[in-house]
């Protein structure tokens, strides 16, 4: 018997390599999983069929394009577009023997923290199904919590990988911008966008890492890692420097449970033996979320232009000539947070406007960085919780875009500098689980797989969401 | 220093070829005043010597060899066209691009 929920993915290879259970065997507990518990909790927008194989099976953010499996970024306009090739994450994903599972619910065009704009419904959070599962990858982390799938990959612009990860309980990385291909995936803001792995815990998510990253001719932005990914082993944290920027752990927004169970991981890296120290990134998180929702919108109303009816995608019938085909197409097609976004970033990119909001704010993600910079001259890594809350309450953010926008305060800032981040679960509140965020400087990833392993070991987190045990 | 008009969304609606129902109109148009409002926030900041930054790696100028590779066969290409004729991407006639 698998037991779906507790079974990780280096567990599941070993007992493929040892012929303990077979390629189907795993395909198919992981499609029981998903037929007892995806009816309440809505994680997948399309569940694949077995095609053979003795890999691992993966669950897929519905923004990643997959040959011949629709592909529909939680949105209308896509509703029945099909792919006829695979981004290179999934070739990659392939070249592994890893089998597709499915496509994960996300905020329409990754656009959201809650996955409510998901054209398609909202997914449940497993902890508790009154609350939202965090977003835009919702589905993805919905679905490794509930064991409909052992890992997902998702994907981040401001927060979308950290986010629901720090809402579902389980570990979560946003790679260093370049380090992972976005060729195959739906574009939103292409300055930020990164593909990057979810998974139960932090060997997992680092192993899934292995697999995706690297240089790809076909995205001219990615990069040759400048080191290979280490699986992390040492459960002590001596000679590492930690830094707790104050304005990410003080801040009015943040819950007192979640505070809480941040400082008792913080006290945890001083006994596993790192030395921890204060520091100040005045300007990250006061100016981060503004700066972020001029930078992305602006890019997501370039991106969003080729939704126009014509070469792929929804057509409205009613357009009795073209511009009103595509006015009309355009308006039928997408959600209200699009929308949204393409009229914001439309403006601040139209004409005696550009210099006052896109220019100024490419000036902040300037100053974003070199604070980071800064503060990495004194610490190899620095330690926040990833979401200010625990998981709210579906519909309770959805009326008031400003409310919901502000999710993204803390998993931001560092978005905006092209810095890697990981979050792990270091507890609950509430019962429901916190999320702690490490950043560290570009092509870190390994220093903070290392950090996450010895928290999360030292911490014991029960990854299974309690009504599930 | 944000305050749009009524002339103004429509005016953005258009250059982003959305057309807006009139409900929309007015929903969109005191969310977006809100939402500049708050965002406008990063003019506080005196910025002027500090250089934008458009990409968050030093990436410069990335060269491939042109080599000539299979592209994707007509068939696969129009396989997502809402309307098609022949090998082409049918639309509606008129109106401007």
């Amino acid at each position: 018997m698998i037991d779906t929920l507790r079974l990780t993915a280096e567990e599941a290879a070993r007992l493929l390599r040892e012929k303990e259970v077979s390629g189907a065997e795993l395909y198919a507990a992981y499609r029981a999983a998903i037929d007892e518990r995806d009816p309440e909790l809505h994680a997948y927008l399309h569940v694949c069929e077995d095609e053979g194989g003795e890999g691992i099976p993966i669950a897929i953010k519905d923004v990643i394009g997959t040959r011949g499996i629709p592909t529909t970024a939680g949105s209308k306009i896509l509703e029945n577009y099909v792919p006829v090739y695979d981004a290179t994450v999934i070739e990659r994903c392939k070249a592994h023997g890893l089998r597709v599972l499915g496509k994960t619910n996300t905020d329409e065009f990754a656009m959201g923290s809650s996955t409510e704009n998901s054209a398609y419904g909202p997914t449940k959070n497993p902890w508790d199904p009154t609350r939202v599962p965090g977003g835009s990858g919702g589905g993805s982390a919905a679905a490794v919590s509930a064991g409909l799938a052992p890992w997902a990959l998702g994907s981040d612009t401001g927060g979308s990988i950290k986010q629901p990860s720090a809402l579902c309980g389980n570990v979560g990385l946003r790679p260093t911008y370049g380090t992972v291909s976005r060729y195959g995936a739906v574009a939103f803001a292409s300055s930020l966008d990164q593909i990057g792995p979810v998974a139960r815990n932090v060997r997992d998510c680092a192993y899934l890492y292995s697999i995706i990253a690297g240089r790809d001719p076909a995205d001219s932005t990615t990069v040759e890692l400048p080191e290979p990914v280490a699986l992390p082993e040492g459960e002590d944290m001596k000679g590492l420097r930690v830094g707790v920027p104050r304005e990410f752990n003080e801040h009015e927004a943040i819950e007192p449970g979640v505070r809480d169970a941040v400082q008792r991981a913080i006290e945890l890296c001083r006994e596993l033996g790192a030395e921890v120290g204060d520091c100040s990134l005045p300007s990250s998180v006061e100016y981060g979320l503004p700066c972020y929702y001029l930078i992305a919108p602006a890019e997501a109303s370039s991106n969003l232009a080729r939704y126009d009816g014509v070469r792929y995608g929804y057509r409205s019938a009613n357009g009795r000539d073209r511009l009103e085909m595509y006015e009309r197409t355009r308006d039928e097609g997408f959600g209200e947070e699009p929308k949204r976004r393409i009229m914001i970033g439309t403006y601040a990119l139209s004409a005696g406007y550009y210099d006052a909001y896109y220019g100024q704010a490419q000036k902040v993600r300037t100053v974003l960085a070199r604070e980071h910079a800064q503060a990495f001259e004194r610490f190899d890594v620095l330690i926040s919780p990833t979401s200010p809350s625990v998981a709210f309450e579906l519909g309770s953010r959805s009326q008031n875009p400003l409310a919901m926008y502000l999710s993204d305060l803390l998993t931001i800032p560092s978005c905006m500098a092209g810095l890697p981040g990981l979050n792990i679960p270091c507890g609950l509140s509430e019962g429901l689980p916190v999320g702690l965020q490490l950043i560290g400087p570009q092509f870190s990833e390994n220093v903070l797989f290392r950090v996450g392993y010895a928290l999360e070991t030292a911490i014991g987190f029960d990854a299974v969401p309690t009504r599930l045990r | 220093m944000a305050n749009i008009d009524r002339d103004q969304v429509l005016h953005v609606a258009r250059l982003a070829r959305l057309e807006l129902r009139e409900e929309e109109v007015e929903r969109l148009g005191a969310q977006l005043n809100d939402i500049l409002a708050a965002v406008s926030k990063v003019s506080e900041l005196d910025l002027s010597d500090v250089p934008p930054t458009s990409h968050p790696l030093d990436v410069v100028n990335v060269w491939a060899e042109d080599e000539p590779r299979p592209c994707l066969p007509v068939e696969e290409a129009l396989a997502n066209a809402p309307e098609r004729e022949g090998n082409y991407f049918k639309v509606p006639p008129g109106g401007p691009a």
